[in-house]
């Protein structure tokens, strides 16, 4: 386990920087003082009990919600300080949000991530718009969806519409919130390497270890708000924090064929 | 909910050949699930012909009700008396009194129905959005059961009776806004205007506002103010005059025009709060802008033809059928098929039982709900996850 960084952050290097947040929701206070780093490309991933203050932690990050102390900055500059479409081109999010009242069609959803890019409040969508979203479909592999109602969609069909519609925001820092949910174990795997692939700096929020330490560059790990550890995941992921944390019983082991880390995992005894 | 899986099933398969062309086949790539051959999307009218060919209509539908009537002008010289009011072209003595009725009466009141059919349609849109309800329509938000006191306080008691026949308008459109005034700030808290406490406050004060009227009615009504009062609630447009249609029109299109640059956030804030904020939408602003917007078209609206019900709400529903929920669409087709729909309601309304007038209300659910549900029957429409 690393040392927190607990100077000042060598920000302008890197593409993501959460410099001593704290959060407040109704005069609760659910995130304490985070600071967590993000390099240009690294995938980096956050784990943490239900209630730990991932998801309002990355809310801040996606600006849905102003941090009550601390900053998050962007290659240097202060998020909450941009305007809001300047910062929606830099940074985009799969919230974990599921209120769609109104039957877009999948190609409309997904367009809706070029809103950002859009020149002029009466603009509508550009030429190269079309052929950017079909482009982040056939990514996804749902290419196939595009004229379908996204609300006739299942769970995991959905996610992976707005995954595509976060891709099509062409974003420096893409932040996702579980991801992996309700998606099938082969769209798992995929939707992981596939974001990997993509390009951006990954601030991911997952549940499932196995996942975490085999797709992210950097774990942190987040409990009662507060981040407890980061670091590699192999440093990261050992029984006895594992035990502390998420009050279970982990076994390391590596995967017989890939190598991999792997934990399994059962009930403290 | 329903089960995934029943939704998934209760898709109306429609035939590809009918939908125009042939679907490109599906690449097999790894991750092309099983369901390859799914079933194509929702069917769609393309926005802008319909757009035009509604215009057309509604042009078409302006000459038609200024020329029926029950005064028995021919259809050659309403459309000569029309030519000649805008060209100045000369008239014969005798026709002055038709000028009149073709002017004076008959012209202002086709335009005003025009003008409030596509302010309620459009702000019924904007609502909707705003608060990401399918029961939402411009009234919810306690416009019109605040317009309803003001203009039965003039009715009733002989309120503002300084103003003469701009009473019950300025009456009605001033107690509107304190209504919406009063809603938007005890629904406010810290985290801005959450669309369930907008709903639910809006709601219980037109509750409390409507029981104020019935109080009013039920005190002071004499027959002839009691069947007024019966017609502001159903509305109607009798009182048009030239003197009402330019304020409500330049109203009602600077309403368009915000709404028109607002369609793309409109689209960010109907997926969720935190969809918005992510794709660089503030909620918060947006629903004030938005809040404030449907304020002003709805109570200049309500203040000249009362509170016409059925409009706002079901007209964005039905343009929605037709082209999808996209609100750049959404917004070029509404505003014209509600102007449609209310000029010919009010031709329905006037000469039915002519020369008695029937409420505005009654006949745009006489017109409306059938041609709803008709709809509704043959589309698969979704709105809030249900089929």
């Amino acid at each position: 386990m690393t040392a927190l960084p607990t100077t000042a952050l060598p920000t302008a290097a890197l593409d993501l920087a959460v410099d001593g947040v704290s959060v407040d929701l109704a005069g609760v206070r659910l995130v304490h003082d985070v600071t967590l780093t993000a390099a240009a490309g690294q995938v980096v991933g956050l784990i943490g009990p239900n209630g730990s203050g991932k998801s309002t932690l990355l809310r801040c990050v996606y600006r849905a919600l102003r941090p009550a102390a601390g900053a998050v900055l962007l290659g240097g500059d202060e998020l909450h300080a941009l305007a809001p479409r300047e910062a929606a081109r830099r940074v985009a999010a799969l919230p974990q949000e599921h209120s769609a009242e109104f039957d877009f069609t999948v190609a409309e959803v997904v367009g809706m991530g070029r809103l950002p890019h859009r020149r002029g409040a009466l603009a509508g969508p550009s030429a190269g718009d079309a052929d950017r979203c079909a482009e982040a479909l056939r990514r996804v592999g749902a290419a196939h969806l595009a004229a379908r109602g996204f609300l006739s969609l299942s769970g995991g069909e959905k996610q992976r519409v707005l995954i595509a519609r976060a891709l099509v925001q062409e974003p420096r820092v893409l932040v996702l919130d579980e991801p992996t949910n309700h998606l099938d174990i082969a769209h798992q795997l995929e939707v992981l390497a596939l974001v990997r692939e993509a390009g951006p700096t990954v601030l991911t929020a997952l549940h499932d270890l196995n996942l975490a330490a085999g797709h992210c560059d950097l774990l942190y790990v987040v409990a009662d708000g507060r981040i407890v550890a980061s670091g590699p995941p192999a440093e990261v992921l050992e029984p006895g924090l594992l035990a502390e944390v998420f009050r279970v019983r982990a076994t390391p082991v590596r995967h017989p064929v890939t190598g991999a880390l792997q934990l399994l995992l059962d009930r403290l005894p | 909910m329903a089960p995934r899986h029943t939704r998934a099933r209760a898709c109306r398969p429609v035939p590809c050949a009918a939908r125009g062309k042939a679907r490109p086949p599906v690449s097999s790539t790894a991750t092309a699930p099983a369901t390859a051959a799914a079933p194509p999307g929702p069917r769609r009218t393309p926005a802008v012909p319909l757009a035009a060919a509604l215009a057309l209509a509604l042009l078409v539908s302006l000459v038609c009700a200024v020329a029926v009537g029950s005064s028995g002008l021919g259809w050659s010289q309403v459309l000569r008396l029309l030519r000649a009011g805008l060209t100045g072209g000369r008239l014969e003595a005798d026709e002055a009194a038709a000028y009149a009725i073709v002017w004076e009466i008959r012209l202002p009141r086709a335009v005003l129905a025009a003008v409030v059919g596509a302010g309620l349609a459009a702000t019924g849109v904007a609502v909707q959005a705003m608060v990401r309800n399918a029961l939402a329509d411009p009234f919810v938000l306690g416009i019109s059961s605040g317009a309803s006191v003001g203009a039965n306080a003039v009715l009733m008691l002989g309120a503002f009776a300084s103003l003469g026949v701009w009473a019950l308008s300025a009456s009605a459109f001033a107690a509107a806004l304190l209504a919406m005034v009063l809603v938007y700030l005890t629904a406010r808290t810290a985290h801005g205007l959450t669309p369930l406490r907008l709903v639910l406050t809006g709601t219980a004060m037109s509750y409390g506002f409507s029981a104020l009227t019935a109080l009013m009615v039920f005190a002071a009504a004499r027959g002839e103010a009691a069947r007024s009062a019966m017609m502001w609630l159903l509305g109607s447009l009798g009182g048009a005059t030239w003197g009402s249609v330019p304020i409500a029109a330049v109203t009602v299109l600077a309403g368009l025009a915000y709404l028109a640059c607002a369609a793309g956030r409109l689209d960010a804030l109907a997926m969720g709060d935190e969809t918005a904020a992510s794709l660089g939408v503030d909620p918060d602003r947006l629903r004030r802008e938005l809040f404030v917007v449907t304020a002003a078209v709805t109570g200049t609206v309500v203040a000249v033809s009362g509170a016409i019900g059925f409009v706002g709400l079901m007209v964005p529903h039905l343009v929605r059928m037709l082209v999808g929920a996209g609100h750049r669409r959404v917004l070029l087709v509404a505003p014209l098929a509600g102007a449609l729909l209310l000029v010919w309601v009010d031709i329905v309304s006037r000469t039915l039982l002519a020369p008695a007038e029937l409420p505005v209300g009654v006949v745009t659910a006489a017109l409306g709900v059938p041609c709803f549900l008709l709809l509704m029957r043959r589309r698969g429409y979704s709105f809030g996850g249900g089929r």
